[in-house]
C-alpha cells in the first residue's frame, strides 16, 4: 500500500507573528519557515507504518511555492521516499488543496492519506475531511493511535468528550494529532541522502485541477490587546483583589 | 434575507452548551429563519425541546436514526447536505467543538463550497472575522461565489442566547444512503463532577510546572474550593499528567471564563490562544520571567506548592 502525506510549508511555530501596518497580511520577510508540526507527525506515521510493513511506500507532497521544496527535503531525510510538488505561486486553500489531494490519490493509486489535522498558519483545519468527502471514503480525525488489521484500520481520536475509537474501511484520510507520536530527528547522513531522493514537480493544470472558490481575505489586523496587569505581592493580596472584582 | 441551518449536538437528550452560542452567532446575520437540527437515535425528544427554547430559534427538526446514535461526521454530513438541499438554506452553522470542526468541512466539499473556520464576528451575510496563526492575527474574510455560506463558530467570542418563544419540533426523516466505512466502536470519557470545561465562569489550569499526576491534585483542590473546571497546558497533556480532553490552546479547547487561574504555565503562544477572550487572567508561576505575566491582569511570583494551599485557606 502507497501512502500519501501532506507537507505545509509554514512560519516555524516559535516565531511570534507581526500583522503589517497596512494590514495587508503578517510580516514574513526573513521569517524561520519549517514544516508545519502536524504534518512532521503525519510523515512519521506514515514511515513507521511502513516500517512495520503495513505500508510499501510513503509519497510526500506540498502544495505551494518552490521554495516548499525545503520542507519536502526535510520529509524525505526523515524518510520518506519520494516528493511531489504540485506548484503554485498563489497560496491554495483548503477546498482546492484537497481537490489536488484527490487527483494524486487517484494517479498514484494510494491506499491512504495522513495529513496534519491543521495548518498552524491559516489554523483553518479542513483538508483532511474535505478530501475525504471528495474521496467518498472515510475520515479519522484528530488520531492519537492508529492501527491497522488488513482492510480496515481501528483510530483512536482526540475528541472533546475524551478519546473515540472508530473503525474505518480503507483507503481512508486521517488526520494526525499532537500525541499521534513523536517524529523523529534528522541525522546529517539523511539529508545528504534525501538530496538524490526523487521529486516531482506538477501545476494545477498538470492535474487538472481548477481552484475552487476560496475565502478572500480583505484586512488582517493585530488581536485587541490586553490591558497590561499587574503582580501582587501575596496569596492575600490576591484573595482581595479577586474579592474585590466580585470574581471569588 | 439569511436562513441558516444549525448542526446542533445534544449527548443522551442533554443538548450541547455549544448551540445557545451558535444562536447568537446566527441572530448577527439579521437570519429570518434559524433552524436548528438534531441528529440522533431515539432520545431526542428532551434536547429538543430545550433548543427550541433558545431565543431566536425559528424552528427544530429531529432526525432520529440508529446510525446516529453516536453521530460522525462521515455519516451526519449527508444528512445535513440532505437538509439543506430541501430547506434552501443560505448559511449551515455548527460549533467549533471536535464533532463540529470534524463535520462542517466534510458538509462544504460534498456542496463544494469553502468554509470559513471560528468565526468571531459577523460583518455581513458573507463576510467574517476569523483567527489565524493562534489568534495573533486576525483576518476578514468575504466568502466567494454565490453557495451556501458553511462555517463553524468560535464558541469563547457568543455568550449564549437565553431562552425565548418556544418554537416548533419536527421529526424528519431522510432518504439518503449512509455511508458504511465508518463505524463506532467506543468512547473513553473521564467521569467527572466538576464543572464543564468550556462553559465554566471559573478555569483553574496547570501546567507543566506542577511536575506529575500525582501533584495535580493541588490544582484539583484548589479548582474545587473555588468550584472552577480544571484545564491544562499542552505541556502537562504531553507528560501524561492529565487527559487530553483538558488541554486549553490553539489546538485543545478555546475557552472564555470570567476568571482564568494559569499555575506553572510559562504562556506560550499555543496556550495564549486559548485564553484570550478570558475576563480576568491570574497568573501563579515562579518565574518571574514567563511569557504568561505579559498577559495576566494579576500576577503571583512563587511556589505553586505553597501559594495554593495558602489561596485555598484564604478564599
Amino acid at each position: 500500500m502507497k501512502i500519501l502525506v501532506g507537507v505545509k510549508r509554514v512560519v516555524d511555530y516559535n516565531v511570534r507573528v507581526q500583522v503589517k501596518p497596512d494590514g495587508s497580511g503578517v510580516a514574513l520577510d526573513g521569517v524561520k519557515m519549517s514544516v508545519n508540526p502536524f504534518d512532521e507527525i503525519a510523515v512519521e506515521e506514515a514511515l513507521r507504518l511502513r516500517e512495520a510493513g503495513k505500508a510499501t511506500e510513503v509519497v510526500v507532497v506540498s502544495i505551494g511555492p518552490v521554495a516548499a521544496q525545503e520542507q519536502l527535503r526535510t520529509a524525505l531525510a526523515m524518510g520518506a521516499d519520494r516528493a511531489i510538488l504540485v506548484e503554485s505561486a498563489e497560496a491554495c486553500q483548503s477546498l482546492t488543496v484537497a481537490r489536488v489531494f484527490a487527483k494524486l490519490v487517484e494517479k498514484e493509486q494510494a491506499g491512504l492519506v495522513i495529513l496534519g489535522k491543521q495548518a498552524i498558519d491559516d489554523d483553518a483545519g479542513q483538508t483532511p475531511q474535505m478530501l475525504a468527502a471528495l474521496l467518498g471514503c472515510a475520515q479519522a480525525s484528530y488520531a492519537s493511535k492508529v492501527e491497522i488489521n488488513g482492510n480496515s484500520m481501528r483510530v483512536t481520536q482526540e475528541v472533546d468528550a475524551g478519546l473515540q475509537t472508530i473503525d474505518v474501511d480503507l483507503p481512508a484520510v486521517i488526520s494526525a494529532d499532537l500525541r499521534l507520536n513523536e517524529p523523529r530527528y534528522v541525522k546529517l547522513p539523511d539529508i545528504m541522502k534525501a538530496k538524490k531522493k526523487p521529486m516531482d514537480t506538477l501545476s494545477l493544470a498538470d492535474l487538472g485541477v481548477e481552484p475552487a472558490a476560496a475565502l478572500k481575505v480583505v484586512k488582517t489586523e493585530a488581536p485587541a490587546a490586553r490591558g497590561g496587569g499587574r503582580k501582587v505581592a501575596s496569596a492575600e493580596e490576591l484573595v482581595k483583589e479577586l474579592k474585590n472584582k466580585g470574581l471569588l | 434575507m439569511s436562513k441558516v441551518l444549525i448542526i446542533g449536538e445534544q449527548t443522551g437528550g442533554v443538548l450541547g452548551q455549544a448551540v445557545g452560542r451558535v444562536v447568537a452567532c446566527a441572530k448577527e446575520l439579521k437570519a429570518s429563519e434559524v433552524v436548528v437540527a438534531l441528529f440522533g437515535a431515539g432520545d431526542l425528544a428532551s434536547a429538543a425541546d430545550a433548543a427550541a427554547a433558545l431565543d431566536g430559534v425559528t424552528r427544530v427538526v429531529t432526525v432520529d436514526n440508529p446510525a446516529n446514535d453516536h453521530p460522525l461526521a462521515a455519516l451526519v454530513a449527508p444528512q445535513v447536505v440532505a437538509l439543506a438541499q430541501q430547506g434552501g438554506y443560505s448559511h449551515i452553522l455548527g460549533s467549533n467543538s471536535s464533532f463540529g470542526k470534524d463535520t462542517l468541512p466534510r458538509v462544504a466539499a460534498l456542496l463544494g463550497v469553502p468554509q470559513v473556520t471560528d468565526i468571531m464576528l459577523v460583518l455581513g451575510e458573507r463576510s467574517f472575522k476569523r483567527p489565524t496563526y493562534a489568534g495573533n492575527a486576525i483576518v476578514t474574510v468575504e466568502v466567494a461565489g454565490d453557495g451556501v455560506v458553511c462555517g463553524t463558530v468560535r464558541s469563547a467570542s457568543y455568550p449564549a442566547v437565553g431562552n425565548g418563544d418556544k418554537a416548533p419540533v419536527e421529526a424528519v426523516s431522510l432518504d439518503v444512503a449512509l455511508p458504511s466505512h465508518t463505524r463506532y466502536i467506543s468512547q473513553e470519557t473521564s467521569k467527572s463532577d466538576r464543572p464543564d470545561l468550556q462553559s465554566a465562569p471559573k478555569v483553574v489550569s496547570g501546567g507543566r510546572g506542577v511536575g506529575s499526576a500525582e501533584n495535580f491534585k493541588v490544582i484539583f483542590s484548589f479548582a474545587d474550593k473555588i468550584g472552577a473546571a480544571v484545564g491544562a497546558s499542552r505541556a502537562a497533556v504531553d507528560a501524561g499528567f492529565v487527559p487530553n480532553e483538558m488541554q486549553v490552546g490553539q489546538t485543545g479547547k478555546i475557552i472564555a471564563p470570567g476568571l482564568y487561574v494559569a499555575v506553572g504555565i510559562s504562556g506560550a503562544i499555543q496556550h495564549l490562544a486559548g485564553i484570550k477572550d478570558a475576563g480576568t487572567i491570574v497568573a501563579i508561576n515562579k518565574d518571574e520571567e514567563a511569557p504568561i505575566f505579559e498577559v495576566a491582569d494579576l500576577g503571583l511570583v512563587g511556589d505553586l506548592f505553597q501559594l495554593l494551599p495558602e489561596l485555598e485557606k484564604l478564599v
